[in-house]
């Protein structure tokens, strides 16, 4: 068996979930002959290949046609990869990037894919792919029919593999420029520097909503209680929607999901959608001054109460420590 | 000439009802569940009948795959503004790959200059037909969108993405899939609701269109998941920052 993982990278090294993917690929290829090679595409991404390097074998496409991750150009480059490399299965971090990539992707390969996968077990050889549906009410369990596979996996499915003393490979992929896609276009990408980590990446989560009224607010209690972790601030979408906070930070259904140590949700209802982003954390913790509120029976410990007095006084307690 | 938006839309349960894992579990029990349009499909017809207020030679046709009662679904959307529906009538669930094959055979026969489709459904969450139709066409996509500038060649999309707000630009024909953002679904006023009574729901059978299903996803099995916790309502701040000194390791 063959797994290709695609690499997702900041143009110097793999992101966190990309790693999570090769450690998901290292439980699917464990039979002797079978093999993990991580691809990466971009433009002048060296850096990115040598990290991958440290977990195996690398193919690197590399052009500049390349440098933006259209979906068009790079399914096209990968699904060429699939077919000459004899990829059994094609993998990725599940992320907005896979999505649009690997989906696009899937269905030039034939469509067997199944997307943000949280597991997967062996009957009679067959192999049977665990997957949410229904904002994370049931789990549904899947065979995929067809060749190759296509999967997308959350990152909480896996641990990264051990890095490897000994690089891998970095073998080039010739890219045939004349044959890309020209109909889609990049123009830019907005992101504003975030000075805390991915909410997807942080061990702790301080996440708020409706009951936070200003962005200024939002900046000082969850984002100062979430630095009293060195951890991530996270928003339900109402906030995003109102303008408060960036879309980047949206936990939930159709937002990122996230499994941290600890999340702590302040002034957030808890529904359905918000809790599908969520509810797989080790321990939530739930503020809110409605006793009622959905979010205190999925959290294992709650305050009632005004969280513009119970967040100043745990980030004072905390600081004191 | 006719700028002709496809608005695929799926029939899905409203989500913040009970989902419960049925009897034989390889379903969902839909005996209390209401159904609706997607809500991402909804955004999508919202956002056609916005270009068509913009220009003035939209059409705005909807899509619905499924049985009879999915004209319910269709008549709202028509009754939003939508100017024709058409039903393929298949056996549901279908997978995406499917779905994909039959938009596909749709689109090649109506040449639309864009399809607008929403960005995932709310039951299945898989998010990969709109992809997945982009590729079978050989069209660009801009997945995600929450604005969309189109001009007479194409179209600027800003997408959401993990990373902030990502700008492309696609040519026609393109698949774009709506992400929540784009805008909000304007309700069916009651003059539309009337004027849904004389457009036309054409439906189509699947050997009309040329079209065999070829299954790629096949359900073993469904499980209920259980997110419910115990709860500890603790009095102060002292008490709960003790908690969790005892309880996790992050001290």
């Amino acid at each position: 068996m063959h797994v290709l993982v695609l690499a997702e990278h900041d143009g110097e090294r793999l992101r966190a979930g990309t790693t999570a993917a090769l450690g998901f690929a290292r439980g699917l290829a464990d039979g002797e002959d079978d093999r993990v090679t991580c691809l990466v595409l971009g433009d002048s991404v060296d850096s990115v290949a040598d990290d991958a390097a440290a977990f195996g074998p690398v193919l690197l496409a590399s052009h500049a046609d390349l440098a933006a991750p259209l979906a068009d150009r790079w399914a096209e480059v990968i699904a060429g990869v699939v077919q000459s490399e004899s990829v059994d299965i094609l993998l990725g971090a599940s992320s907005t990037l896979a999505r649009d990539i690997l989906g696009r992707a899937g269905g030039l390969l034939g469509g067997a894919m199944a997307s943000d996968v949280t597991g997967f077990r062996r009957d009679e050889g067959r192999l049977i792919w665990q997957r949410p549906m229904y904002a994370g009410a049931v789990s549904a369990c899947v065979i995929l029919h067809g060749n190759p596979l296509i999967i997308t996996v959350r990152p909480t499915a896996a641990e990264p593999p051990p890095r490897n003393s000994l690089p891998g490979s970095i073998v080039p992929i010739q890219v045939d420029a004349g044959r890309l896609p020209t109909s889609t276009r990049h123009l830019g990408l907005d992101g504003r520097p975030n000075h805390r980590p991915d909410v997807t990446e942080a061990p702790v989560v301080v996440s708020g909503g409706r009951g936070l009224k200003t962005s200024e607010d939002f900046e000082k209690l969850v984002g100062g209680l979430a630095d009293q972790f060195d951890g991530a601030a996270g928003s339900s979408r109402a906030l995003v929607d109102a303008g408060l906070t960036p879309n980047d930070l949206q936990v939930g259904q159709t937002g990122k999901v996230v499994a941290p140590e600890l999340y702590i949700a302040v002034g957030i209802s808890g529904a359905v959608q918000h809790l599908a982003g969520m509810k797989n954390s080790q321990v939530i913790v739930a503020i809110n001054s409605d006793p009622h509120a959905p979010i205190f029976e999925v959290a294992d410990y709650g305050i009632v109460g005004d969280l513009y007095d119970i967040v100043p006084e745990m980030i004072q307690q905390l600081d004191a420590d | 000439m006719s700028f002709l938006v496809l608005v695929p839309t799926k029939r899905v349960p409203d989500t913040d009802g009970l989902i419960r894992v049925d009897a034989d579990g390889l379903g969902v029990d839909t005996s209390q569940l209401s159904f609706v349009i997607n809500p991402f499909d909804a955004i999508a017809v919202e956002e056609a009948l916005r270009l068509r207020e913009r220009r003035s030679d939209v059409e705005v046709v909807v899509v619905g795959i499924g049985d009879e009662a999915y004209n319910d679904e269709l008549r709202t959307a028509l009754a939003m503004g939508a100017d024709r529906a058409i039903r393929i009538d298949a056996p549901e669930p279908l997978d995406p790959w499917n779905v994909a094959v039959i938009l596909a055979e749709v689109a090649r026969r109506l040449e639309p200059r864009l399809v607008l489709m929403g960005k995932q459904a709310v039951d299945d969450d898989a998010a990969q037909a709109g992809q997945f139709l982009a590729a079978q066409l050989g069209w660009p996509q801009a997945t995600f969108a929450s604005r969309i500038d189109d001009s007479d060649n194409g179209a600027d999309v800003a997408r959401e993405t993990d990373h902030g707000i990502e700008t492309v630009s696609v040519d026609w024909p393109a698949v774009i899939t709506t992400d929540l953002r784009l805008n909000e679904p304007r309700y069916a006023s009651l003059p539309g609701i009337i004027a849904a009574r004389g457009k036309p729901i054409e439906a189509m059978s699947l050997e009309e269109l040329g079209v065999e299903i070829e299954p790629r996803v096949e359900l073993v099995a469904l499980e209920q998941v259980s997110s419910a916790r115990a709860g500890q309502r603790l009095e102060n701040v002292a008490d709960l920052l003790q908690c969790l000194r005892e309880n996790t390791e992050l001290f």
